[in-house]
């Protein structure tokens, strides 16, 4: 689609965006699910406050994904998507924001790591998935801050404060399950073994990934991978736990290949927007 | 079913799916917290409320999300609620109607400089 090195760059630079962009949305919409649900009140306003954060990060991220998709050439901002509502939008002409990369995309167009969709199936389950990608996001955030891309930099800057929360909370309620009773201690070490498989993807790099570090304003994901099985590790330690063995992973979400729950997810999340476009309240 | 309920879901859903309705017992309850929130530096921490918390760490966050979410704070106490002891609301006769009658012991038959403005 694009021959021009500068638009090349100029689209990894909106994929390298929507992948945190989406993980950021995927994971708030995810927690947010528990909202009305938490096993009692102060974690339930707690799981509420962490997703309201993500979603939080999600608009900065999409703000700029879109202000990104809006500077492209017109001939070139049709081949960015392959969701039939969002180029509907673009192939009129029109401008687009936030609230149509969340939206009008469909799932094979989002970016996230597999992790973040896979369903809350139960606290322990929910704290495992959370403690995982808290874990990366913190180390990952930690040197995004220096981007050389100042808007990136700043959001990675205001991100941080949160979830270095959110790593605090995850890592506690590990340790609080782990180092509790024989069942909290037996159902936290078969969710982090069973959600162990997803953590290898958000080690792997995209040709976004490769593309954003070469130019500075990325991480070299890879360098991050050893702090976090120490950090991990360490957590896991003080929790009594194991660290899972697994070896197989999976993967594609970055690459837009998602699974089932992906669809589910976006079906419920979009359904007012998609049959009530411009619908507000 | 009943499985599924006990694992996830609001309290009653267990009720409602025709499970057991078991007896509500306390001794498995995090302890109750008085939180304690000073909304600027320089003023006093106030009573905000209370929660339950399994430790003190847990309090403070919880604290944090449930009475600080709106900008109420800058700083945060935390007491275990059964080291706050209580005046019996059946010695209040005792205890305050005393100082009733009493008017001689407000600084109130002063006159003060206009000046003054925050007595």
């Amino acid at each position: 689609m694009a021959t021009d090195p500068k638009d090349n760059t100029t689209l990894q630079l909106l994929h390298f965006t929507l992948q945190m962009a989406d993980n950021a949305l995927i994971n708030g919409h995810r927690l947010s699910e528990w909202c009305g649900h938490g096993p009692v009140l102060e974690q339930d306003i707690a799981l509420s406050n962490i997703a309201l954060d993500h979603i939080g990060q999600a608009r900065s991220l999409y703000q700029y994904a879109a202000s990104i998709c809006n500077g492209i050439n017109s001939e070139n901002r049709q081949h960015l998507f392959a969701s039939t509502s969002l180029n509907q939008k673009i192939s009129k002409g029109e401008m687009i924001d936030e609230d149509d990369l969340a939206y009008l995309r469909d799932a094979w167009d989002f970016r996230n790591v597999l992790l973040v969709e896979q369903p809350n199936t139960d606290w322990a389950f929910t704290v495992a998935r959370s403690f995982y990608f808290d874990s990366f996001n913190f180390l990952f955030l930690s040197v995004l801050q220096n981007s050389s891309d100042s808007t990136i930099a700043a959001i990675a800057e205001k991100s941080l404060k949160e979830v270095n929360y959110h790593l605090r909370w995850s890592s506690e309620w590990i340790i609080r399950l782990g180092d509790g009773t024989t069942e909290s201690h037996q159902r936290i070490q078969d969710a982090l073994n069973d959600r162990w498989c997803f953590t290898g993807e958000l080690f792997q790099a995209t040709d976004a990934d490769v593309a954003m570090n070469a130019q500075g304003v990325g991480v070299d994901i890879s360098m991050i991978k050893q702090q976090w099985l120490e950090q991990i590790q360490s957590v896991l330690n003080e929790a009594t736990l194991s660290l899972p063995t697994g070896v197989w992973m999976q993967e594609g979400g970055k690459q837009t290949r998602h699974s089932e729950h992906l669809g589910y997810l976006l079906a419920e999340m979009q359904f007012m927007q998609r049959a009530y476009p411009h619908m507000q309240w | 079913m009943k499985n599924i309920f006990h694992r996830y879901g609001d309290y009653g859903d267990r009720e409602a799916a025709g499970g057991e309705n078991t007896h509500h017992d306390t001794s498995n309850e995090w302890p109750l917290w008085e939180v304690f929130i000073r909304s600027k530096a320089g003023l006093d921490h106030k009573h905000a409320g209370s929660l339950h918390a399994a430790d003190a760490n847990m309090a403070i966050e919880n604290a944090r999300d449930v009475y600080t979410r709106r900008m109420e704070g800058v700083s945060i106490w935390v007491v275990e609620s059964k080291y706050v002891h209580a005046s019996d609301p059946a010695d209040a006769e005792m205890l305050y109607e005393p100082a009733n009658d009493k008017i001689y012991r407000h600084p109130t038959f002063y006159n003060l400089p206009d000046e003054l403005k925050h007595m």
